[in-house]
């Protein structure tokens, strides 16, 4: 047993302990965090509390873009200024944001709540394809962005759809690959290289 | 003491998110074997890491011993095999092949013949249009190098010579069955002449040779169900991303392969 625990009152150790299981919290990072709160207003320990066990009990995901939600369907589906007639497929809900934080797509989402991972045994049925497919049939959509991580899973999870799509006549566009902003020519790895000088433009 | 910091060159064939932006690696190395090894900040857009340490990829790798697990400092790409990774077949072939590697070695024994046989294969798919010839003639080598080579030449039950005519073939008896002792044998597949001829030329010859043997339908399903099955014995179990390449090939043939040679003419052009 941690001798820490001999000493530290009980709710505290098991504050901490729980803080230690969230990711990037180590052993003291956990303490500092347990401690602040000790400190803090009891209203503030109250919001986090109401704030952890909220996402657990109101949340669900969105019955049209499967992202995660609390009302059905999602802000960003139920937003009419939006443009219906772009999809983009993402990975996982998280990286809704970074695209949003653009302000450059005013289109939908689709989250597919993973990749296709033959070593791993994950197949197409374990992911939100289906709905996807699904959702192209009647609706106004005529251009599917396909934003899957650009590693070997995520492209082909995306060689996979945009197989199952283009029969249907709707243009499949992919994410460019290339040079991060604010990076070195030196550090790029030779796939990232070769794919920026394809997608190479005028100037 | 050894040193703590060492150079080689690998494959990656295996990796797993770990922590936050790291990735778990296994690689398949050509002085070490394989071997597990942190890539630290690999997941970052901006990691110098990053896409030299993709799946599949040969790297040129320095890497500092741990006390669990290695951590690679520096790495460079010697080749990605980027024809593989822009074919949705090819790269089903590339996930068996990373597959079937990772479950058939022990961390940390080395094998050079094996390294340089699973990176000719990758070059070889890098290659070539479709895989199915190159997977069956890395099977057979890679079963025949670690000591599980197929009796070929004589009835693997009675000893007599194989006769120019259907045999059998059971991987639970070590290989082809004469058909005295074959037809019985509840276990045995039917072996025909041709698949017989086949799998012993790709136990003596080079790759080179390999692939210009000429296989029609029925001779490349009865080869990949014979090598399917000595494969899944001498595992005791079935490779995940068999199920994979399976789905695919029966939607590709549904399709009638029209989108399938629309995406090889892409990626060819």
């Amino acid at each position: 047993m941690n001798p820490d625990f001999l000493t530290t009152a009980k709710p505290i150790s098991k504050l901490i302990e729980e803080l230690n299981k969230l990711p990037g919290i180590g052993p003291k990072t956990a303490q500092r965090l347990a401690y602040h709160l000790l400190q803090a207003p009891p209203e503030r320990s109250r919001d986090l509390a109401d704030a952890i066990v909220s996402i657990k009990e109101n949340l669900k995901l969105c019955s049209i873009c499967l992202n995660i939600t609390d009302s059905d369907p999602c802000g960003l589906c139920s937003d009419e200024s939006r443009d219906m007639t772009k999809v983009c497929v993402v990975e996982e809900p998280i990286d809704i944001m970074p695209l949003e934080r653009t302000k450059k797509f005013r289109g939908l989402y689709h989250v597919l709540h993973g990749v296709i991972s033959p070593g791993d045994g994950i197949k197409p049925e374990d992911l939100h394809i289906r709905e996807l497919l699904d959702r192209l049939g009647g609706n106004p959509i005529t251009e599917v962005i396909l934003a899957t991580n650009p590693n070997v899973e995520g492209e082909a999870t995306s060689m996979y759809i945009q197989r199952l799509i283009s029969p249907l006549g709707i243009r499949v566009t992919r994410l460019a690959r290339g040079l991060p902003f604010g990076g070195d020519l030196e550090y790029a790895d030779d796939v990232t290289l070769s794919r920026a000088l394809e997608g190479r433009q005028e100037m | 003491m050894a040193s703590r910091v060492y150079q080689t060159e690998g494959i990656v064939i295996k990796r797993h998110k770990f922590g936050e932006a790291d990735r778990l690696l296994t690689i398949f190395t050509a002085d070490c074997g394989k071997v597990r090894a942190i890539a630290k900040g690999a997941m970052r857009p901006k990691s110098k890491l990053g896409g030299n340490v993709e799946l599949l990829t040969h790297s040129q790798l320095m890497l500092a011993r741990g006390r669990n697990l290695d951590i690679i400092t520096q790495a460079q790409a010697i080749d990605n095999f980027l024809p593989i990774r822009d074919s949705l077949e090819l790269m089903s072939c590339g996930f068996y092949l990373s597959e079937l590697v990772d479950t058939f070695t022990e961390e940390s024994v080395e094998d050079r013949e094996m390294f340089d046989l699973f990176l000719n294969t990758l070059r070889e798919l890098s290659a070539a249009r479709e895989g199915e010839r190159i997977l069956r003639y890395f099977e057979l080598r890679l079963l025949s190098h670690l000591g599980y080579r197929p009796q070929l030449q004589r009835c693997s039950n009675c000893g007599k010579q194989l006769q120019e005519e259907i045999n059998y073939f059971n991987p639970v008896q070590g290989g082809a069955l004469c058909r005295e002792c074959g037809y019985p044998d509840m276990g045995a597949k039917t072996l025909s002449v041709n698949a017989l001829k086949v799998l012993r030329l790709w136990l003596r010859c080079n790759f080179e040779t390999a692939k210009r043997v000429k296989l029609n339908v029925d001779l490349t399903r009865e080869i990949k169900n014979l090598m399917r099955e000595n494969v899944k014995y001498v595992l005791e179990k079935q490779l995940k991303s068999i199920e994979w390449m399976d789905k695919l090939a029966a939607e590709n043939s549904v399709a009638g392969n029209t989108s399938a040679n629309a995406i090889d003419q892409q990626s060819s052009a």
